[in-house]
């Protein structure tokens, strides 16, 4: 995902203020596109049979949206808990690295390592690609602070988007509120298909696709899991090593 | 239906496995290659899976979404697709044309969930 926000910014005057200014860039296009996703995410753990307070628990806990789908819809279709559980384990193995990448530009001396594993929570996608691109410019004793400021109001957003959209999908008439359960279908599948560069992560894109509903038509339980190690291992053994044009 | 725990268990448990990843990345913070085979593949499979999940979520829906017509929620990821290419890429314009084209199409044609 790419932002318009400047790439060429002066460093802030304070960590305070490194934390009002991250809020403020969080606070416009990131908050708009992330907050629609997780409207989204509300109206389908409405939808779901599941209450406002469990959809809350799984924003404020998780807080990485394709493993709250993965879980709400494996949880919707009756899948076992070990099934449930590697499932969203796998979705979200992306942020190990993610994080991994980060951590040494947030590290000083004398920042108590607590505040890393904390921070480490806050941690998703467009927090990250924000931090990784302002970090380096900004002096150490700032760079908590712009993640803070930035994934923290993020995560508020998400918050109350999470009710609102629970709450938007009673308010509106049910062909509204099937929109809203479609946002993020949609939502991935064009971020999906933004990011094909990479010939293996295309195949896995293909493979994956025609074996989701397949596997699923075999077993809803095991069919998700069994989508992404079958299809994943063929995209990664098939894609390897050729030449690209 | 199932036997699964309450669902504020599942939760936990499934935020249990989100944070031990982000966890394990600051226990690892500069000691692991993101370009190693092994993270490739990992890559591979929850690419997989998410790519799994959403075709699954648009060609057979649990929930509401069942109500609707096959050819209605994949002429509305077509019209997604082609909003989001042709405005070079806007997220947020792809998303609510796609979900707009679905409302129309569905329009009136189904009841209370």
């Amino acid at each position: 995902m790419t932002h318009p926000t400047d790439s060429v910014a002066a460093p802030f005057p304070s960590p305070r203020a490194a934390f009002r200014g991250a809020a403020r860039e969080a606070f416009g296009t990131p908050a708009i596109v992330l907050g629609a996703s997780f409207v989204g995410f509300g109206s389908l753990v409405r939808v779901s049979g599941l209450s406002a307070g469990h959809g809350l628990f799984s924003t404020v806990t998780s807080w990485a949206l394709p493993g709250q789908i993965a879980l709400v819809e494996l949880y919707a279709a009756g899948a076992s808990l070990v099934s449930l559980a590697a499932a969203v384990a796998l979705t979200n193995v992306r942020l190990m690295p993610m994080v991994a990448a980060l951590m040494p530009q947030l590290a000083r001396p004398g920042l108590p390592r607590w505040k890393l594993y904390a921070a480490a929570h806050l941690v998703a996608v467009t927090g990250w690609v924000a931090a990784m691109r302002r970090a380096p410019s900004l002096p150490p004793d700032q760079r908590l602070s712009y993640l803070i400021g930035f994934s923290g109001t993020l995560w508020v957003t998400t918050m109350v988007c999470t009710l609102a959209g629970f709450l938007l999908a009673d308010a509106v008439p049910p062909y509204v509120t099937l929109g809203l359960v479609f946002l993020n279908p949609i939502y991935f599948m064009l971020v999906l298909s933004a990011d094909l560069k990479n010939r293996r992560r295309m195949l896995a894109l293909v493979f994956g696709v025609v074996c989701g509903p397949l596997f699923h038509l075999a077993s809803p339980d095991w069919g998700l899991l069994i989508t992404g190690l079958v299809a994943g291992s063929l995209a990664f053994v098939a894609g390897r090593e050729r030449p690209v044009p | 239906m199932n036997d699964l725990p309450p669902p504020y268990v599942v939760m936990l448990v499934g935020a249990a496995v989100t944070y031990v990843w982000r966890a394990l990345g600051v226990a690892l913070a500069g000691r692991i290659r993101a370009d190693s085979a092994a993270l490739e593949w990992i890559g591979c499979v929850a690419y997989a899976l998410l790519a799994g999940l959403i075709a699954r979520m648009i060609v057979l829906p649990i929930g509401p979404l069942a109500e609707t017509a096959l050819a209605a929620r994949v002429a509305a990821a077509v019209v997604a697709l082609a909003i989001f290419f042709l405005l070079r890429r806007n997220v947020l314009l792809g998303v609510a044309a796609g979900a707009g084209a679905l409302v129309l199409l569905s329009w009136g044609s189904v009841g209370p969930y």
